[in-house]
Order: C-alpha cells, then sequence, then structure tokens
C-alpha cells in the first residue's frame, strides 16, 4: 500500500487504528518527495530529519496513550513565507535567502503542538507576488499534472506537493489567490479563511490587510481538520477574530446534512467572455449536480466585481511597499554594504540587489499610490470601491448562502506563457480577487478535468465565518463525483489502488 | 516696528509603561543593549504589533489632564521613512484620527493666566538609538543600533500656535511636565530624552498675515527651548526689518554657540507616505471607560495650587515650591491637619524637609508628616530649642522615628531644672568677670551675653526662661556684691 495515495483522514483513522505509524507515513512521503521532486521541484527546503523525529515523538506519545489531536503524525508542507522556528524561510527571496527565524508562527506552533510532522517548506513566487511560482528567486515549480505547465501561485509549491503525493495536506497564504488559484490548476482543495479567522502571526506580511493564511488537501475533510487545527483567536493578531468555530461536527460525517434548500448563486460575470469553454462546462455540470441534490441555484450578478481588480492592485501594492520597507540590510537576510558608500547605499544596493522584478514592480506602484497628492486619487478611491464591493457581497448573501463559479478563468497555462506580460498574469486571479477584498472565506476546489486532461476548479464563497458551510457543499460535490486519483504524469511508482 | 512671534510646539514624551506599546518587552532604562527586543519591536518578518492597553490608558490620562476630547474613534498609520534605527522601516502613528482632541494648558503669566490650545494627542512608538563610531552618520566608518528603546510608548502633543515668546514656551513645557507627573504617566525628562520638544515659528507685524514658518529642532532643555525661540525671533526680526525675506527650513538649536543653524540641504523633503495601519483594527473608545479614568485624574496642579493658597492662605511663591511634585503638596498637607500655623509649617516643609530630601536622598513619599507636625508641637510646647528641633526632624524623617523618643533617647530635651542649670550658670558667672561687672553696673545688655554664654554651654538645650531666673538670682545674691 502506498501511503502517500491516501488522504489526511484515511491517514490518520490508520494510525489512531495502529494500522500504521506516523513514521513509516512520513517515510512514504519522503520516499514518494524523492522520487517525483526533481520533476515537480515544489519544495525549497525538506526537513526530513525534523519530520522523523516529530513522527517518532508522535508515536510515542500514541504508544503512551496520550489524548492526541485527530490529524497528530499526519505530515505537512508549509509555504516558505510562513515562520518556523529553526528552518530556513526565505518568502523565495534573495533578500532571504539564509534567514532562519527565531520563532514560529501561530500555525506552525498549532501544527507542532498538535504532532503534525514538517516534511519542508515550499515554493512560491517571491514574497507572495505571482501566480505561477515562476517569480520564485530560485526555481520554478510545475504542475504534477503536466509538467510544462504552471501550478499557479503564489502557493503553487504547497498546492503542487499535495497534488503530487508529496504531502497529503500543506499550508499556504492566500492575498488574493494564492491558495485558491493553485489549488484549482493543480486540482486539489484549497480554503482562504475569513479574514482574522487564523492568525497571521508569523506569516511574513505581503498585504496585510489582504493576507490570510489557507490550507491545501487532497479533500474537503482534509482541508477542513486543517482549518480546524490553525483556525481561532490568537492574542498575537489584533486583527484575529475571537469568534467560536462552529459547533464540533464529526469531521467525516459532516456532510450528512445534505444540499436540500441550499440556496446557491452562480457568479455571471465569471461565466462570459474570457472563460474558457471547458472550465465553464465544468462548472455547469457541477451546478446541475448540486440542483440535483435539492439545492437552489440561480444565477446572480455582480457588477462590481468589474473593479475588484483595479482596486485590489492598489491596496495590494501599497501594503507591500511598506511592508517590505523593512529589508533594509541593517537587521538580518542580505546586507550589501558597499565600500566608501554610506548608509543610503546599504539601502538601496540591499534592496535592489535583493528583490526581483515583480517585487520591484509592486513597491514602486504601491509608493506612487500613497505619494502625496496621489492618494486620495488612487488608494482612497481603491478603499471607497472595497466597501462598495463589501455591500454588493453582503446584498448577494442576503439572497444567496453560497456563491460559486470558476475559481480561474482558463485552465493551467504554460511555463512562461506569461512571465513578460504581467496584466495577463494578473488576470488569472481575476475570480478570486473579491473574496480577499471583502474578507469572506472562500474555497476551490476539484471540478473534474478538461478534456486535454487538466484540472478545473471551482470556488465557493460564504458569508464571514462560514467555512463549514463551504466544506459541507464541497463534500457533497465529492460524495456524487468522487476526486481523480493523483496525476499519472508523476505516478512513478505503480502503487496499488487503495 | 514690534514683530509678534507665533510659536506652536511639538513635544514628544515617553509614557511610563512598563511594557512597550506594541510588545511586552521591558521599557527599564540602561540595559544591555539590544536585551529588551523581540521580534515584534525588531520587526522581524511575519510579527504583528498589539496595543498595550496601559499605553493607551495612559495617553488618555494625560489627553483629559489637558482637558481634551478623547474620540470614542481614532487610528493608527504608518509613518514611512527608511533609517537605520527604524526597525519596520515605518514608524506606527495616528495621523488622521489622533486620540484626542482639542485642549488647553494655562500658564501663568506676570500679567495673567495664558491659555495655550493644544490642537491634538496622538500615541506612537519610539524609535532605536543610533550610536556613531564618529560624531554622525555621515561621518562615522560604522555605526551601532540599540533597539531597546524601539517600541517605548510615545505620546505626541501638538499646540496651536499660540505662544509668543520663548519664555511662554519654556513655562509652558514646565507646566506640562508638572501636569504630567501628578498624572504619573511620564517623567518628562528632557535630559534623558523622555520629553522632546521641536517648536515652529514664524514674526509678523499686529493684524498682519502670518509670515514664514522655521522649524526649530535639538533643543535639548527646557531652557534651551527658551534661548532657541528667543533667538530665533530676534533673526528673525533683523531680517525682516531689513526688507529680508525669512526661508521656510529647519534649523538646529546649536547650543554650544548660542545660535539655530539651517539645516538646508541636509535633509530632503520626505513624503511619509500615511496610510491606515492594516494590522490594528480602528481604536474605538468607550465612553463610560473615558469616564471613569476622568473621574480617578487626580487633583491637577492649577487647581491645587488655588486650594492651598485659600485653604492654607500661603504666598503664591510657596505654593508653587509645596506643589511641585505631588508627593511634596501631600506631604504638606497631611502635616497641616496636625497644624496651625501653616505659614510656618511650610516654611519648614520648603526649607528643612526639601533639604533633608537633598541631603539623605530619602524621598518625600517615604517620609512621614507627622513627624513634622509632632516636631513643631515639641518645639511650640517649649520642650525643645529651634536647633534641637531640625536636629529631631531629621532623624526622625530619614530613619523614620517617633520625635519625642528621638528627643528622650538623645537627651535633646530642655534642661530647666535648677539643680542643674545652677552649677553652670556659676561656673559661666566666674569665666566671665567682666559681663558680671558691666551687669553689676546696670547694664542689662550684659545679661543677654551670659544668657547666651550658658544656652552655648547645653547646646541650646537649657530653657531660656529658666536660666533668665536663676542667672539674675545668682547675680543678685553674688558674694562679693555691695550694696
Ligand atoms: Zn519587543
Amino acid at each position: 500500500m502506498d501511503l502517500f495515495r491516501l488522504s489526511a483522514l484515511q491517514l490518520s483513522g490508520l494510525m489512531r487504528e495502529g494500522e500504521v505509524s506516523s513514521e513509516e507515513v512520513v517515510n512514504s512521503f519522503l520516499q514518494r518527495i524523492e522520487q517525483v521532486e526533481p520533476q515537480v521541484k515544489a519544495f525549497l527546503l525538506l526537513c526530513p530529519e525534523e519530520a522523523l523525529a516529530a513522527a517518532r515523538e508522535v508515536d510515542r506519545r500514541r504508544l503512551r496513550g496520550d489524548e492526541l489531536n485527530f490529524l497528530a503524525g499526519v505530515p505537512v508542507a508549509v509555504k516558505d513565507n510562513i515562520c518556523t522556528r529553526g528552518l530556513r524561510t526565505t518568502c523565495a527571496s534573495r533578500i532571504l535567502e539564509n534567514y532562519v527565524p527565531p520563532y514560529d508562527a501561530t500555525v506552525v506552533s498549532a501544527i507542532r503542538r498538535a504532532g503534525l510532522p514538517i516534511l519542508g517548506k515550499t515554493n512560491m513566487d517571491e514574497f507572495a507576488m505571482g501566480s505561477s511560482t515562476e517569480n520564485s528567486a530560485f526555481f520554478s515549480t510545475r504542475n504534477p499534472w503536466d509538467t510544462r505547465r504552471v501550478p499557479g501561485g503564489s502557493s503553487g509549491g504547497s498546492a503542487a506537493a499535495v497534488a503530487a503525493g508529496e504531502a497529503p495536506l500543506a499550508l499556504g497564504s492566500d492575498t488574493g489567490g494564492s491558495v485558491r488559484q493553485p489549488a484549482a490548476f493543480c486540482g486539489v482543495t484549497g480554503l482562504r479563511p475569513t479574514y482574522g479567522r487564523v492568525s497571521r502571526y508569523g506569516l511574513i506580511a505581503f498585504a496585510s490587510s489582504l493576507d490570510q493564511v489557507g490550507t491545501h488537501s487532497r479533500d474537503a475533510a482534509g482541508g477542513l481538520a486543517l482549518f480546524r487545527l490553525i483556525a481561532g483567536h490568537d492574542p498575537l493578531d489584533a486583527t484575529s477574530i475571537n469568534t467560536p468555530l462552529e459547533e464540533d461536527v464529526e469531521a467525516d460525517n459532516f456532510c450528512e446534512n445534505g444540499l436540500k434548500g441550499l440556496r446557491l448563486g452562480l457568479i455571471s460575470e465569471q461565466m462570459g467572455d474570457g472563460f474558457a469553454p471547458e472550465v465553464k462546462e465544468k462548472i455547469r455540470q457541477t451546478a446541475a449536480l448540486l440542483e440535483g441534490e435539492g439545492a437552489f441555484v440561480e444565477e446572480v450578478s455582480l457588477p462590481l466585481t468589474d473593479y475588484a481588480l483595479a482596486a485590489y492592485y492598489l491596496i495590494n501594492p501599497a501594503e507591500a511597499s511598506s511592508n517590505l520597507g523593512r529589508y533594509d540590510g541593517v537587521r538580518y537576510g542580505l546586507s550589501e554594504r558597499i565600500s566608501g558608500g554610506g548608509v543610503r547605499e546599504m539601502f538601496a544596493h540591499t534592496r535592489g540587489k535583493g528583490f526581483g522584478m515583480e517585487v520591484k514592480r509592486r513597491i514602486i506602484l504601491g509608493s506612487y499610490a500613497l505619494s502625496a497628492g496621489y492618494y486620495d486619487a488612487y488608494y482612497l478611491q481603491a478603499l471607497k470601491v472595497r466597501t462598495l464591493i463589501k455591500k454588493e457581497m453582503e446584498k448577494a448573501f442576503e439572497r444567496f448562502d453560497v456563491l460559486f463559479g470558476p475559481s480561474t478563468p482558463t485552465t493551467p497555462f504554460m511555463l512562461g506563457e506569461k512571465v513578460d506580460d504581467p496584466l495577463q498574469m494578473y488576470l488569472s486571479d481575476v475570480c478570486n480577487i473579491t473574496d480577499a477584498l471583502t474578507g469572506n472565506p472562500s474555497l476551490s476546489i476539484p471540478c473534474g478535468l478538461s478534456p486535454a486532461g487538466m484540472p478545473v476548479g471551482m470556488q465557493l464563497s460564504a458569508p464571514p465565518l462560514n467555512e463549514m458551510l463551504l466544506f459541507r457543499v464541497a463534500a457533497a460535490i465529492e460524495n456524487m463525483r468522487p476526486l481523480p486519483p493523483l496525476p499519472e504524469q508523476v505516478n512513478i511508482l505503480e502503487g496499488g489502488q487503495c | 516696528m514690534d514683530y509678534e512671534a507665533v510659536i506652536g510646539l511639538e513635544v514628544h514624551l515617553e509614557l511610563k509603561t512598563r511594557s512597550k506599546i506594541f510588545c511586552g518587552c521591558s521599557t527599564a532604562f540602561g540595559m544591555e543593549p539590544n536585551s529588551s527586543c523581540c521580534p515584534v519591536c525588531l520587526g522581524l518578518p511575519g510579527s504583528l504589533p498589539v496595543l498595550n492597553r496601559s499605553a493607551l490608558e495612559m495617553a488618555v490620562k494625560a489627553a483629559l489632564a489637558l482637558n481634551c476630547r478623547v474620540e470614542g474613534r481614532s487610528r493608527f498609520d504608518r509613518k514611512n521613512y527608511f533609517y537605520p534605527d527604524l526597525p519596520k522601516a515605518y514608524q506606527i502613528s495616528q495621523y488622521e484620527l489622533p486620540v484626542a482632541r482639542g485642549g488647553y494648558l494655562e500658564i501663568d503669566l506676570p500679567g495673567g493666566i495664558k491659555r495655550v490650545n493644544i490642537e491634538r494627542v496622538h500615541m506612537e512608538e519610539e524609535a532605536g538609538k543610533l550610536l556613531h563610531a564618529g560624531g554622525s552618520i555621515m561621518e562615522s566608518d560604522y555605526s551601532l543600533v540599540d533597539y531597546n528603546r524601539a517600541g517605548i510608548p510615545l505620546l505626541e502633543i501638538v499646540t496651536a500656535p499660540n505662544i509668543s515668546s520663548g519664555k511662554e514656551a519654556r513655562l509652558f513645557l514646565e507646566e506640562l511636565r508638572l501636569l504630567l507627573f501628578y498624572c504619573d504617566v511620564s517623567d518628562c525628562r528632557m535630559e534623558e530624552g523622555s520629553l522632546r520638544c521641536d517648536a515652529n515659528i514664524s514674526l509678523n507685524l499686529p493684524g498682519a498675515a502670518m509670515g514664514n514658518k522655521v522649524e526649530v529642532k535639538n533643543m535639548n532643555s527646557f531652557r534651551a527651548v527658551e534661548y532657541a525661540l528667543d533667538y530665533e525671533a530676534q533673526r528673525q526680526a533683523e531680517i525682516l526689518s531689513r526688507a529680508g525675506e525669512i526661508v521656510q527650513e529647519t534649523r538646529h538649536w546649536d547650543e554650544e554657540n548660542r545660535v539655530t543653524v539651517s539645516l538646508r540641504g541636509k535633509e530632503e523633503a520626505s513624503d511619509y507616505r500615511y496610510f491606515p495601519e492594516p494590522d490594528l483594527p480602528p481604536l474605538l473608545i468607550e465612553e463610560s471607560w473615558v469616564q471613569e479614568l476622568k473621574e480617578a485624574l487626580p487633583e491637577l496642579p492649577a487647581h491645587k495650587r488655588l486650594r492651598f493658597e485659600e485653604q492654607y492662605r500661603l504666598d503664591p511663591k510657596d505654593v508653587a515650591v509645596l506643589t511641585s511634585s505631588p508627593e511634596l503638596a501631600c506631604f504638606y498637607e497631611e502635616a497641616a491637619r496636625h497644624v496651625e500655623d501653616y505659614t510656618g509649617l511650610a516654611n519648614w516643609v520648603k526649607g528643612d524637609v526639601l533639604r533633608i530630601h537633598n541631603d539623605s536622598g530619602k524621598a518625600i513619599g517615604e517620609m512621614t508628616p507627622l513627624a513634622l507636625a509632632e516636631t513643631i508641637s515639641l518645639l511650640e510646647r517649649g520642650e525643645i530649642s529651634r536647633p534641637v528641633a531640625r536636629e529631631v526632624l531629621e532623624e526622625a524623617l530619614v530613619r523614620g522615628k517617633n520625635p519625642a523618643q528621638v528627643v528622650q533617647d538623645r537627651g535633646l530635651g530642655r534642661i530647666a531644672d535648677p539643680g542643674t542649670l545652677g552649677p553652670l550658670i556659676e561656673k559661666v558667672l566666674q569665666e566671665n568677670p567682666k559681663a558680671v561687672e558691666s551687669y553689676l553696673q546696670g547694664r542689662e545688655k550684659a545679661l543677654g551675653f551670659l544668657v547666651g554664654k550658658v544656652m552655648a554651654a547645653t547646646r541650646g538645650r537649657s530653657d531660656p526662661a529658666a536660666v533668665n531666673t536663676i542667672l539674675r538670682d545668682k547675680l543678685q545674691n553674688l558674694p562679693g556684691k555691695v550694696e
């Protein structure tokens, strides 16, 4: 049995029943990584020793009869913009190439405490700026379904690792689609939780009012379990929400309630021109399935979402330009000290050498948008648009429990296809921006394969704090139409069916 | 032509919280460099600020003491600029929506009370401290940074431009320091950097439009503020009277040469690209909490001064000294409950109590006011002399002893017993035959001299009345006396 083919909950079940140890599970994933990583290139850092040590510790505790977390022993991959004490955390940037954080992000503390071995740190677009993971300063990650294609981004490494069977679960971050877009491209489940639901403490800031830690998993149940593990109020994050999670529901049978009477709104703006026919077809098929299950489905127009991308690309760079000011060579990371040069020269050379093109583009855009004389025309306008979009969404949620549409306008594009065209690249997140601006929870789920064999993702959004509802719909869809197995492209090992 | 100076002050002061404004690091002074730091105040990637409730409480208290309106909703903003002492390359401050606005502080001028308006009060964080290997950052091969101070809570108080002279500015700062001292929110030590002051100054003819503003920085004491602003007013007046033009600029006060120096060319015009701090939610302050804090405010200096003048019928100059710290005022009032002569008490407090405090280093708050009252009472009852009283008081205040006990233990009580005084007086008479002669010849003054000698022989402890009586008696009955 190839353990790496199993979902997080299947693994957790086997471990709880004493069928396998966490060490065996971790070893299985480490072997899988060894085999497919040269093609997928999902990881910036692997830490097998630490993972095995954590696994053995869980096994010991289990033998001792300790009360263990539901997911204890299930390994996880962590995006490289989430601080891990003692493990290099680079944001896929030269400027942090050798940076080892002295502390754990709150989400990392949570997974360590719960006994989830960390397999390694996953590749990403530099500082999470990008939609293809090609903006990594180190190398590009490949889509496990077709290694000529991108895995999406910025959490491309996390999504690809889960899709390739290199990890059953992964943490990513979603600022404007960075969990959901790669989840769609890689055919995995990706959650962006409600803003404030999961602590941002230790998530290296990109655009603070938009950043959220999210999850990648093979299926809805795994995503829900990981989400429940990392969610909750954190006194170290002043924007974290102090609302308890919905009542404890057994993670593996929470979908029993079914979909009867659920009101689902299909966003008509995301079913028009500019959206690939094979994507729209899958969405319509799924909508029909949902209706068949007793859900009420209707199209809904959200005209203001047309302005979301423009507003997002002002707010996001503005905050980024400020958040990235601290990389100045004084305290940590790259430091370029020019002989004969002063402190200004040190700042300039460090940042000039340490940041990639896209990062520089955003810093310049953002500094401009915040400058005296432009602030009102750009940044302030963008904030107003954000407020209007929020209101429009609130209104839509008076009529619908869940809004849905495609997660991406197309299936994964080719490596190199959009690197020189930032606007085209930005547009690949167009479906994901709205929820980022409003702070609503949003989930991308696999929605079948295109005729060319590429994954299509469907995105579900709910009012704040309704993550559970999203997983319920996702699980219902999984019940009707099983998820595709691991992509064959990277199936080096011929494993048996499980 | 007489120009009017228009001065506005920007005062930064450190709030005396135990931990920093956005993290739990200690604010203690004089620690090993970079030993009171954490991911938050070092601005490490991924760290986030959380507002220290006690910093907010102190800010609100200060604002209330300054008669400001505390805003129910305020906000933090980021002020972006690059400098090695600024760990995040932005300072968390309050720009558009400060925590409080629109107050005032009254200062006593010879012509009466002047109200200096406060425009706004806001919170922000302190930066780290740079130590340059060679004088300035431009002239050094290297500089070191200590981030222990980074993240100390600061309060910025901005006055309206309605201060008219260096002297007024100094009086304002002194009154502000006293006020915040009373509220127990800041030590306001300018020399230690816990209070800093920048000023804007412009000149215009009465009734005319405002002149060009000059910003004056680097004033490191209250006195420096006064001198710098007076110098600057004079400098501008000279230029204007020559029909010259005032350059709108920043000038540094050069303490050594007592001049302001232009910083032109050394500082680029800054655009701080302020925007709302996304890591901190809007600051919502409950009116009921503000009321609570308002009611809990101590009696403030201006009120206390008035009350002292009326209640104890004291001279304003004495009151100024007695109310120069809440502890001293409290000491006076406690003692006054047991004393009838308020002015006499004031003299004791201004004189001996402060001297004892300075000499011994014993805090006023740790001294027992009752000891002073009892000492005065012993003196008034004639049980001890004034010099003895001072000695007793010192012992009682510094060592926390009961004055009567000190008198007894040290044998400092008045000597009125003829059995003790008799032989002493006889000795004095023998040693001073000239004075005796002189007295017998009818010079009363000689008696005073002899009394003095007796007093000196007992180090002031003899009861003057008893000495007088016995002395006269002995002189009357001298063996060799011829009638
Ligand atoms: Zn700290």
